[in-house]
Order: structure tokens, then sequence, then C-alpha cells
């Protein structure tokens, strides 16, 4: 059906006679192409970060239009699911790495695997592939390579007198004890557990610190059980004594930041994009200058640093009708060129990156906390119904902070309603 | 003539249809299948989506939480508007302009309202937490939406505030129906101000004051602008409401026969507030 | 009249003044906090009054510069604009014909109206999976006209509700008599209904542009980009949890509050009006 026969249906539908139709998604007359694509709102990339890029990539590429769309990370899995069934949404997504089992099984992304060129192959680092993969097939390219680490307030732990920052998570606790008892902020450590993804990233970093699983080799639930319950008893724990912000039940990462930044947190777990903006921007930062950056810490006898593979990829969706003008966009965004040039904002995907002096420029802590955390990026659950999982999740670990369930009753609730339930 | 005026009527009947009939008789065969969003294979069900929310205790919860909301929220707009309207009732200087501000709440866009509150309550840098600690009130700031004991409460105070004025100024124009000389009649026989409320105001104030709860009672439990973007329906699920959950369902989990389900049965709940409604419009019917 | 006591004059000066501080407090602090900088709304204490007002954000907002902010922030309000005026032009437009249907033969019409009116109670979550599922098939998601057909859902049996109750209230014996002459319909309707119904119809058609202005699920689930994105669902958008910038924020909020409450305060008499007759009488 053309988009006028379509539009005449539809006037039809409300009695004919509104003319002000003719809004519909038509198919461009015009010679350019126009390919539409989807970004989520966040510090960085910023929504002007990704324009920036995309007007590069007009620049170069004459003919090709690109229209960039931004919701927030909360809204962009169900605008991807949702405008899949339009037909003719976007061509371009971008996608968590929790995603590709569903988004594979529900034919939403486009199998790329032979699109990917020997030279890619080589260049990206081996970690960030996983976050395109399932099943052996590749569904985009990895674009932002991510994982959280352990930020600290150097000013803060210089008053306590503590040298070094901490390796593992029982020293953390120690540490921001001491920073308590100082009085030097009231609570040391603040984290994002809102009821939504952020809270399991954390979770999940805490899961691999304490060699947890969450789910078992035929793909039952397994979090229920050591480390995955340990993770939460943390948690908890960190919260009954003070030392967590009681508010990070309510967090996002752009909370963490702002408290962080205020200098109201001795510690933050959050996401690389937070150093350069917690530490090199005055407009945003009261505490420029004295931001410290690790891996997130390790269980004693367990791990020696613990990682969330919190990266994205770009993929082409398979209802888009210009499949060979999405892919030259995805390839152009994730290229080495483009990636060093925004690298303060979020680490290239190029293994040779991190060795080329203008990358690691100003931010060499980032970086080689990078090169371990990077190394050991614990993935969350692989399967096609990870949105409820996630949201039982969710669920368990607000039920143990609030204290409603101990922290093995609550996981095993989620495990018992995971497939089943509502 | 009769002809005529199904004609004249037929372009509404026509659209009510199309974007109304239509779309719930569909539901209603949705919800007996497991038909997901994106597409795929469709089986029959029958009542498994049905004997599956029914079976779940957290739909009960749910259902718990969409009460307490419109208990909460409507028994507060209740009141307070019609505290509102009485005070509106009396002379004082800037009544005017106290009247004029009540359309500010009534009139600011849902989600401009549910914004506004959400930056008021923030833990760390809100007005709320200020006001509360340097007056006072609170020795310690909190976290009115991150804790389930209440954050349910600050979305029922952010709803009553967008609310109340709307029952208040509907309970004032009720009580300036109410004749100069019957008021005048009563306070020369004598009566206190109770029984002349009961016994002159009550009377025409009933039958308005009921329409508009009972159209908030219905608004309230369809109620998910306000919570989506307070809340979402957490922490640990203590603002999720059925709308919130019919979402969650079809849209975030693509379950869309499961959603259809938990829709159906919520339409049933609001079939049978129509129902109530109705009853109450066909006695003032009589009372005329 | 009863004679004041100074005491309760007293009370009720006090008990206005309260109110009238719930009333705007909220508000007046969202326009704070929209002229405030980051800083100063990110210090504890809390700064009630900034150190400087700062009037960047409306600009940001208000200007149209390729891929910016503020062409996102007026693609919105231009597709509220559209989405709200095409829906009250279609609802008015079906509900005028209707309306005066039901009200000058009142029998198996008035019933048909009940059951359009009961409808209002729906809830959407009701119709929105079938509804997303036609607008799929037919192409038509992520537009200003769909929404806008969807819209008629809610404001049409609102709109026939309260023309009826004004058809209502004009004497039939004007239009038999212009009958009688030979009038027909239309002129009739042209002549005298309209223009006697004309307040009620302007009321009517300024409610239910404020429902359409302010409706945000479906929005939220049938829009997705800056040709169809309405004011509500762009404004959840950005309150979203990762941009934190509150005074961005409020900003956008006083500058999508400013037409419904332009709106409100000119419907101010006809409100309460409309709010008695349309919602009370039978």
């Amino acid at each position: 059906m053309s988009g006028k026969v379509r539009s005449l249906i539809m006037q039809a539908v409300i009695g004919g006679g509104l003319l002000a139709g003719g809004q519909m998604i038509g198919h461009g007359a015009s010679a350019d192409t126009t390919i539409n694509a989807l970004f989520m709102s966040q510090a960085a990339y910023s929504e002007s970060d990704v324009r920036a890029m995309t007007a590069d990539f007009e620049k170069a590429n004459p003919g090709i239009k690109v229209n960039a769309e931004f919701v927030p990370y909360e809204g962009l899995h169900d605008k991807t699911t949702l405008a899949q069934g339009a037909g003719s949404g976007y061509d371009v997504v971008l996608f968590d790495v929790i995603w590709p089992a569903e988004f594979a099984e529900n034919k939403v992304l486009v199998d790329v695997t032979d699109k990917i060129t020997p030279e890619m192959q080589k260049g990206v680092l081996p970690g960030a592939w996983t976050t395109v993969e399932y099943k052996g097939h590749r569904y985009g390219m990895p674009w932002i390579l991510d994982t959280k680490y352990l930020f600290y307030n150097t000013e803060i732990l210089k008053k306590a007198g503590i040298a070094h920052p901490p390796k593992t998570w029982a020293e953390l606790e120690k540490q921001a004890e001491i920073i308590k008892e100082k009085k030097l902020v009231e609570f040391p450590i603040v984290w994002s557990w809102a009821q939504a993804e952020a809270a399991i990233c954390d979770y999940t970093t805490l899961v691999a610190a304490y060699g947890g699983k969450f789910l078992d080799d035929s793909g039952k639930p397994a979090f229920q059980t050591d480390g995955g319950v340990d993770a939460l008893k943390y948690m908890v724990e960190t919260t009954d004594k003070g030392l967590t912000n009681p508010h990070s039940k309510e967090y996002l990462e752009e909370d963490v930041r702002r408290v962080f930044s205020s200098g109201d947190a001795a510690f933050a777990l959050n996401w690389t994009y937070m150093y350069n903006m917690a530490n090199g921007d005055p407009k945003e930062s009261k505490i420029v200058g004295k931001v410290g950056v690790v891996p997130a810490p390790g269980i004693e006898g367990k791990s020696k640093a613990s990682a969330v593979n919190g990266s994205m990829g770009l993929g082409i969706t398979s209802t888009s009708k210009h499949p060979d003008e999405a892919w030259k966009y995805i390839v152009f965004m994730t290229s080495q060129k483009v990636q060093n040039k925004y690298a303060k904002l979020s680490l290239p995907i190029w293994a040779s990156s991190y060795s080329d002096p203008a990358v690691t420029k100003g931010q060499e802590s980032l970086v080689a906390a990078a090169k371990q955390s990077l190394g050991i990026m614990f993935p969350r659950p692989t399967t096609p119904t990870y949105q409820q999982l996630s949201t039982q999740l969710q669920q368990a670990i607000h039920t143990a902070l609030l204290k409603s369930a101990s922290p093995a009753d609550a996981l095993q609730t989620a495990a018992d309603a995971a497939g089943g339930g509502l | 003539m009769s002809l005529r005026s199904w004609l004249l009527l037929a372009p509404l009947l026509a659209l009510m249809t199309f974007i109304i009939g239509w779309p719930l008789a569909k539901t209603v065969a949705v919800s007996f299948t497991d038909a997901k969003l994106l597409g795929g294979d469709v089986h029959w069900l029958g009542l498994a989506n049905f004997q599956r929310v029914l079976a779940a205790p957290a739909f009960y919860e749910v259902v718990w939480t969409t009460i307490r909301f419109v208990l909460i929220s409507v028994g507060a707009e209740f009141l307070l508007g019609l505290l509102a309207a009485l005070l509106l009732d009396q002379k004082f200087h800037g009544r005017g302009i106290v009247r004029a501000l009540m359309i500010l709440p009534w009139a600011l866009p849902t989600v401009v309202n549910a914004t506004m509150w959400r930056l008021i309550y923030n833990p760390d840098f809100g007005a709320f937490n200020a006001l509360f600690t340097q007056v006072g009130l609170i020795d310690a700031y909190r976290s009115w939406l991150g804790e389930p004991g209440s954050a349910l409460y600050a979305i029922c105070l952010a709803d009553v505030w967008k609310n109340f004025p709307l029952v208040a100024l509907i309970a004032l124009a009720a009580l300036q129906s109410v004749p100069r000389e019957l008021r005048a009649a009563a306070v020369i026989d004598g009566a206190g101000p109770w029984s002349r409320f009961r016994a002159v105001i009550l009377p025409y104030l009933i039958g308005p004051l009921t329409v508009a709860v009972v159209l908030r009672i219905i608004e309230a439990f369809k109620v998910f602008d306000i919570i989506w973007v307070m809340t979402r329906g957490g922490p640990a699920n203590s603002t999720k409401t059925i709308s919130i959950l019919v979402y969650q369902q079809a849209f975030s989990f693509q379950q869309a026969g499961l959603g259809g389900s938990i829709a159906l049965i919520m339409v049933l709940i609001s079939a049978l507030l129509i129902a109530g409604y109705v009853t109450i419009l066909r006695k003032q019917g009589e009372l005329k | 009249m009863e004679r004041q006591n100074p005491w309760l004059s007293f009370f009720v000066h006090l008990c206005a003044l309260l109110l009238a501080l719930f009333l705007l407090t909220p508000i007046l602090w969202m326009l704070i906090m929209s002229v405030s900088t980051t800083n100063d709304l990110t210090t504890i204490p809390l700064r009630w009054m900034p150190r400087h007002i700062d009037f960047h954000r409306y600009v940001e907002l208000l200007t149209v510069a390729e891929n910016s902010a503020g062409e996102a922030f007026l693609a919105s309000m231009r597709n509220s604009l559209a989405v709200a005026t095409m829906a009250t032009l279609g609802a008015l437009l079906v509900a005028i014909p209707g309306a005066w249907s039901v009200s000058r033969s009142p029998g198996r019409q008035r019933l048909a109206l009940y059951a359009v009116v009961a409808t209002y109670m729906l809830p959407p979550v009701a119709l929105v999976v079938p509804l997303y599922f036609a607008l799929a098939a037919l192409g038509a998601l992520n537009s200003v006209f769909s929404l806008a057909v969807v819209y008629l859902s809610i404001l049409a049996p609102f709109t026939t509700w309260l023309l009826k109750s004004s058809f209502d209230n004009i004497p039939q014996e004007i239009e038999l008599a212009a009958m009688i002459d030979g009038a027909r319909l239309d002129q009739i309707w042209r002549r005298i209904t309209l223009p006697l119904a004309g307040p009620a119809l302007a009321t009517g058609g300024l409610f239910a542009f404020l429902l359409a202005w302010d409706e945000f699920f479906y929005a939220l689930l049938f829009t997705a980009d800056q040709r169809a994105k309405t004011l509500p669902v762009a404004i959840a958008d950005l309150a979203g949890g990762r941009v934190s910038d509150y005074g961005l924020i409020a900003t956008a909020g006083v500058l999508a509050a400013v037409p419904p409450v332009l709106i409100g305060f000119f419907l101010q008499k006809s409100l309460i009006a409309g709010l008695t007759t349309g919602g009370v009488k039978g």
C-alpha cells in the first residue's frame, strides 16, 4: 500500500474531511536516502556528541541523511520493540549487551556476521565482540565499551588517612567506616539502585566479585545460591551500617554523578563517562582534580577485581529498507577515528587505541583501570526473557534492601517466579 | 425523522466502533492466546492466561496498590475540595485571586505536574527535604520516592494537589446555586452552623459532589502517567498499579496475550464502577 | 447576611492564605529552578533564591538550530499543537451532529449516547494492544494524524456529552419555526443552532484541546521521534533520569504549561458552568 492509500483509509476512518493527514511515514521520494537511528539520551556520548558525529558522517557521505532520535535508557528497549511493529521505524538502533538474545530470537536485528571484515575482526578487542553475539552470530558492532569502575574522592581519602583505594569489597567497607566515623561525609558510598537496570549492573559487579552465577548450565536460575546471595547481603549490610547512601534506592547513574560530583560521597560505582565530567569539568563538578578511579574491587580468595559488561552496540533492524546505508553509518560511528576523537567520554573498542597517546593523555588512571576491568567483564544472563528476569531481580534487590525479606528469601522468590508468575 | 437522526449519529457511532469497539473485542480475543507483541505463532490458550493472573500473588498486590491509590487520592481530593469550596464560598479579600489560582494545578499538564513533584521530592536537592528540614519537621533528608512506606503517599500528594481544585470548583458551583433566601431563612430560624449545613446546603451539594467523586474514582483507577513519570512502579513495586502492570507485560515483556487478559480483568472492575455511576445518575434523575 | 465575627474573618483569611500558598508554592519553585544555575540547585542546604537569574535554558529550548535540544523541544510542541488541534476539530465534527441528533430525538439514540459516554471510563490499556497492531499494519505509527484519530476515542464522547447539554437548552420551537418556513437542516444549524450554542462549542473545543494536550499513554506508545512525539512524552524523556540538568527539566515543564494555563484562565468562568452542566446533569 502506498502512503497515499493509507492516509486515505485513515481519513475515511474518521469520517473524512480532516485534510491534515499526509503526516504518515511515507517512503522518501527525494534522491537522498534518509535513515532513522535510535540512541539514548545520556551524558556520554551525549546527544550533542552523537549529533556531531552524525553531521560528520553526513558530510562524508552526501546523499545519506540521518535522523537521530534520543530516548532515556529506560525507554530504549521498549521503543525498539514498539518501532519494530511499525514496520518502518528505525534503521539503526543502539542496543544493550543484554538484548541480542531477545532481539535475535524475535528477528528484531539483522545478522551481520558476514559484513564484518577481517580488519574489524582483528582490530576490535575480543571482549567487545561479546556485546553483539548470540549463539555464534553477530547482530551489530560494539560501540560503547563500558563497565562500572570504583571512583573515589582523593581529598576525602587523604583526610581520612587512607593511603590506597580499596582492593577488596571488605576493604572498601572498612575505609567507608573510617570516613563515616571521622564525619567527612555522612554516607561514604553511593550507588545506582533504583528499581531499574542500573541496580542489576551494580548487583552483577558484586556477583562477579563473589564468584556467583546467574544461571546454571541448564539455564535455570542460580543467583539464589552462593555468590548471588553474598552479593545482595553486601548491599544490605552496607546500607544497614549507614555506609551506603540510603537514597541509592532511588538513584540512577546521573544521580550518583551529582552526589559524587558535589563532594557528598567518598566512593561511587559508575560508568566510564563520570571520570572526565567529575574530574575535569568545573561547571559540572565541585571536585575537579580530586577524582580517582580503579577497577571495582574483588573478594579475597575469589577475585582480584570485578566488572560488569555494560557495553552497547549498534545494529540494523530487520525492517530497515536501507540496510546498506545503515551499515555504512554504523561502520562510521564505530570507526577507530571517531572513537578516538571522543575517547574522553567513552573508551574505544579498538585494541590499538589504548597505546595511542592522543587517547590516553589526561586520563591515564582511567585507561589503567580499563585495561584491567575490560578484560574481566562479567555478563548478565543471556536469555530471550531477560527483561522478565531482570524485573524479578530488581524487585528482589529492593525487597531485601527494604528488609521485607532476607537476601536469600528474596532471591529465592525471584528464582521461583522466573518463567511463571507475573 | 428517526432515520435522519440516526444518520446524524452515524459518524460518531462508526468512529466509536472503529477506535473503541473493535479494539476492545480484539483485546478479548487476544487475551485467550499467547500472542506476542512482535508477531510469531499464536496459540489458543483458553483460560490459561486468566488462571495465571488470578493465581499470582503479585496481581493482588498490584490491585491493592491501585485501590489504595484511589482511596487515598480521591478521599483527600474530596475532603480538601469540599473545604476549599466552603472557604471560597465565604466573603474575603482576594477571593477572586484565590479562585483564579485554583485553575493553575488543574490546567497544568499531568506529566508536567509529575515531573515537578519529582524535582520537589529529589532526596538531595529537592525543595521538600530542604523546607521540612529548615522548619524542623524532619531531622534528616529522606528519600520520599525511594521508600515503599512513603512513595505511594508522595505520589498521592502530587495527584491531590492537581485534582482537588476540580472537586472544589464543582462543589463551589453547587454551593452558589443554594438560594440566598434559603440560607437567610435558616439563620433566622436559629439553626446552628452544622444543622444549617446539613439541612440547607448539603442537599444541593450531594449530587454534584458524588458525580465528581465517582468520575475521579474512575480516572484514578486507570492511573498511569503520574506513576510512570515519578517512580515507574518502584520501589519494590510499592507503586505499581494495574495499568503499569499491563504496560509491563504487554510492551516490556511483549506478552500481548497475558497483558490483554489483565487489561480485561481491569475492564470488568471498571464495569462495576461504571454500573455504580449509572445507578447514581439514575437516582439523581429520580430525585429531580 | 450574617454579620462577620472578626475572629471568624481572621480565620477565613488565614485559611485563604494557606490555600493560596499551597496552590502557588510548587509552581513558584519550578519557576525558580528554571532560572537557577546548576550549582545553585545542587547546594546543600538548598539556596532558595538563586544568586544569578539565568534565562539561558529558555533561550536553549526556544532556539531552533539543526540537531539541538531546542529543535527537538519545539518539534514536540508543534506536534502537540497539531495533534490537539486535529483531534479537537475531528471531535467537534462528529460530536455536533451526534449531540444534536440525541438532543432532538430522545429515544434509542439516547441509549446509544450512554454507551458512547460509558466508553470514556474504559482504561486505555484495554484498547492499546489492538490499536497498536492496527496502526502498525497500516504503517501509521509515529504519525500525528493517527495519534489524533486515536485521541478521538477520548475527545468525541466527552464533547458530544457537553454539546448535548447545551443543545438541550436551545428551545426547539425556534428551530421548528424555521423548519416550517422551509429552511433546510444545514441552514437551521448555520443560522440558529450553532450561533446559539457558540459559547458551548468554544468551551467544549477548548476542553477537548486541553485533554489532548495532556494525554500521555497513547503518545508514549504510538510515537517514536520528532515527527510525532508530543510534549508530555518529550518531557518524560527529559526527566527520565539520564539527564540531570534539573533546571532544564523545569524549564520544559514551565513552557509546556503555558498554553493550557492560559486556556484555563480564559475558561475560568465557563469552566464551572461547563463542568456542572456537562458532568452533572443527565
